[in-house]
């Protein structure tokens, strides 16, 4: 009875759906498909005008990152869907607060122009009971990408021409990087992590509140060798580390917290014996051993690419070379 | 539609208890088949992974609370992850009210079945083995609950970790029991924790054989209130294989039971055998630290009658050579740093010794041995509060 229930209910949402995508313009977003039930193609959701070519339709705006997250070098399109007349808010330098129907899609892709090949499509759905994350494997001929619960494996060759086995995450993995205090949030619309152009143009088009106030942005990654090295490396950590390491999150248990507004250098792992480290530690004593990046285990696990031993745990089947060279830069300064 | 919608969410909320079983049986894409049936689980149902042996490549999660996770068996039902290319465990759980039964894990890349701040959890015959034996490159922990609540580990079996086989972390209200932990760097490890029960264990061939712990910089301070009873405790004789840089790196090969900077512990009626370095150690934290809400010392350690038919007598000190000749060739059980007001109270039938160490942070530098009197055994445990609760031990009839 209660299988039946939910079928009901999916029934009737899918039948909305498709009634819906009828009734509307191309490039129209399915409400219906961000709020309910477990869309099976990318496509029931309407986010693009063409998919393929990763062109947003209407109310979804592409995005970009200061300093964005490490994918194996994947080339990663963000977009921001807000329902019509809906607005976000500013949360001072913080997370962006996005109303009930938004979403947050990211489109991972590898190659370049005509041999670009779009592999995973993530959503983030914000609905009435909290954020649901999906993701969605594109198919061989590139028409669309499939609901993957379990995640997937493909092989790719990243931009350092390295062939390696990408893994897209299983449902519940998304939930490992975008868990807080047991909720699934979402990590990257940081207002510190956004450019003021962007936000700016946000605003102006209604679509946010206020233009917040940002004391200290995120270095611009591509920009990084002519901002100060703690913020660049800070701002890599707090991308690319803080959504795990910090109190409420996956490795909380760690005690380390790499949050760009975390000041106290024991937290941030200065001089910080490892609890739960296993061989990740690589025989080193301290998460960070100052002047002495070889001595310390946090670029031994950036550096490595074991399970077990590796970090970030997920989403990395090859080194960062060029965030490592920031953090080891940085450790050697301190 | 919105009517209709409503009723549908009413008729499905007025039949809760229609649980599901979803069967996983091997065959082709069985890991994906267990893995979407973790996910697509609601609260109430059973996954049952059927006999066999199946080949993972990635983690397994689970996150969905009130999921019982039943195998056929744990020399049945066989997760191998000799292949496991991510992920930092075999298994993570990170929802409440889960029951994990009759499965094993084996070598995992990292841990074997993590599971934070999952309360009400119970392990249940659940074997995680790491094949080759004693390795450095093994995972750390075999089962590995974290900062929970509620936790009971009963019929398990774990070797080969090259940290701690059963470690429990940052939690409170746990029950270790009947379980075998052996070839591990440490068998048994409470760590951070509060209101622990060890019993019936059998814990042999481990470098350091049961360790309750209490470290600093952690979000969880303060462990204390752990009883460790009627274990058999005997051969942890395997030399250490912890990667360096692990605080367990340092446990000295042959160290039967450790307490170390821990408030109320009570030790008894465990029977100790053939540990070379030491029956009992009962000790400060060795490291400089800097964290002020952290207490390094023992307090309150009461050690009552436990069993020693051979320890000591090969012990992993400088100076070992010496302390023996003193000693007559044996150490007595229980040895203490000598660190801490109040740390240690003993019965009259077991003999000590005190290292003698001139201060926390030291070592064994400038270190004076000699035999111990102790304070008559005090047990300052509060017994009604330590290990899981009566609920828990409900759902496993």
């Amino acid at each position: 009875m209660k299988r039946a229930g939910v079928a009901l209910v999916l029934s009737i949402a899918a039948l909305a759906g498709a009634f819906m995508a009828r009734a509307t313009p191309i490039g129209s977003v399915n409400q219906q498909a961000v709020l309910e039930g477990m869309p099976a193609q990318l496509s029931d959701y309407g986010f693009f005008a063409d998919a393929v070519a990763q062109v947003p339709g209407k109310s979804v705006t592409p995005y970009r990152l200061n300093t964005p997250l490490y994918s194996d070098g994947a080339e990663k399109l963000r977009f921001v869907y807000l329902p019509p007349g809906a607005q976000a808010k500013a949360d001072g330098e913080n997370l962006l607060d996005l109303p009930v129907g938004a979403a947050l899609i990211k489109t991972f892709a590898f190659g370049e122009g005509d041999d670009r090949r779009l592999i995973e499509t993530r959503v983030l759905l914000h609905r009435a009971d909290g954020w649901v994350a999906l993701p969605y494997i594109w198919d061989e001929a590139q028409t669309d990408a499939k609901l993957s619960i379990a995640g997937g494996r493909r092989d790719v060759v990243t931009p350092a021409g390295k062939t390696i086995s990408y893994r897209v995450p299983n449902k519940n993995q998304c939930k490992e990087c975008h868990g807080l205090n047991g909720a699934v949030i979402p990590i990257g619309p940081k207002a510190r992590n956004l450019s003021r152009d962007w936000l700016s143009a946000l605003h102006d088009a209604g679509r946010l509140d206020m233009v917040p106030e940002v004391a200290a942005g995120l270095p611009v990654w591509e920009a990084r060798a002519s901002a100060d090295l703690d913020s660049a490396a800070r701002g890599y950590l707090d991308v690319n580390c803080a959504h795990c390491h910090r109190p409420g999150a996956t490795a909380s248990n760690s005690g380390l917290d790499l949050r760009w507004e975390q000041t106290d250098p024991k937290a941030i792992g200065i001089m910080k014996r490892p609890v739960a480290a296993g061989r990740g530690a690589g025989g080193h004593l301290f998460d960070i051993v100052p002047g002495k990046p070889e001595e310390s285990i946090m670029t031994y696990r950036m550096g490595n690419l074991e399970g077990g031993v590796a970090m970030p745990e997920l989403g990395k089947s090859t080194v960062d070379e060029d965030g490592l060279k920031v953090v080891r830069d940085w450790i050697a300064g301190l | 539609m919105k009517t209709l919608t409503f009723a549908a969410v009413l008729l499905a909320s007025a039949s809760p208890l229609l649980a599901e079983t979803h069967t996983i049986a091997p065959g082709d894409d069985a890991a994906e088949r267990l893995q979407e049936a973790l996910i697509m689980a609601e609260p109430g149902d059973e996954i049952v992974i059927g006999a066999g042996r199946y080949t993972l490549t990635d983690g397994l999660s689970l996150d969905v609370d009130n999921v019982t996770v039943r195998g056929e068996g744990m020399d049945a039902t066989i997760l191998d992850f000799s292949g496991q290319q991510g992920a930092g465990e075999g298994l993570l759980v990170t929802s409440d009210n889960v029951t994990l039964r009759d499965f094993a894990m084996e070598n995992t890349a990292g841990d074997g079945i993590k599971s934070k701040g999952a309360d009400n959890i119970i392990y249940h015959r659940i074997r995680v083995a790491w094949t080759g034996g004693p390795d450095p490159e093994n995972g750390a922990y075999g089962i590995y609950p974290v900062e929970s609540t509620n936790v009971l580990v009963d019929g398990a079996q774990v070797s080969g970790a090259s940290d701690a086989g059963i470690y429990v972390g940052q939690s409170d209200r746990i029950t270790v029991r009947n379980s075998l932990a052996e070839s591990n760097v440490a068998g048994i490890e409470i760590e951070n924790s509060r209101n622990a029960v060890v019993e019936n264990n059998m814990v042999t061939r481990n470098t350091g054989g049961i360790l309750i712990f209490d470290l600093p910089n952690l979000p969880v301070m303060g462990g204390g209130n752990v009883l460790v009873r009627r274990n058999l405790v005997v051969d942890n004789d395997t030399p250490n294989f912890a990667p360096p840089g692990n605080i367990v790196a340092g446990v000295r090969r042959g160290t039967g039971i450790m307490v170390m900077a821990n408030d109320a512990v009570t030790v008894e009626g465990n029977v100790l055998d053939n540990n070379p370095t030491a029956g009992i150690m009962v000790i400060a934290y060795p490291q400089p630290y800097d964290d002020k809400t952290y207490n390094p010392y023992p307090r309150r350690v009461a050690i009552g009658e436990n069993f020693d038919n051979r320890s000591g007598y090969e012990p992993q000190f400088e100076g070992a050579d010496m302390l023996l000749a003193a000693f007559g060739g044996q150490l007595p059980t229980v040895m203490w740093d000598g660190l801490g007001e109040n740390a240690i109270t003993v019965v009259p039938s077991l003999q000590g010794w005190n290292v003698g160490v001139t201060g926390q942070g030291v070592g064994l530098e400038g270190a004076s041995p000699s035999p111990a009197t102790f304070a008559a055994f005090a047990d300052a445990l509060d017994r009604s509060q330590v290990g899981a609760t009566a609920d828990l031990e409900a759902r496993l009839k």
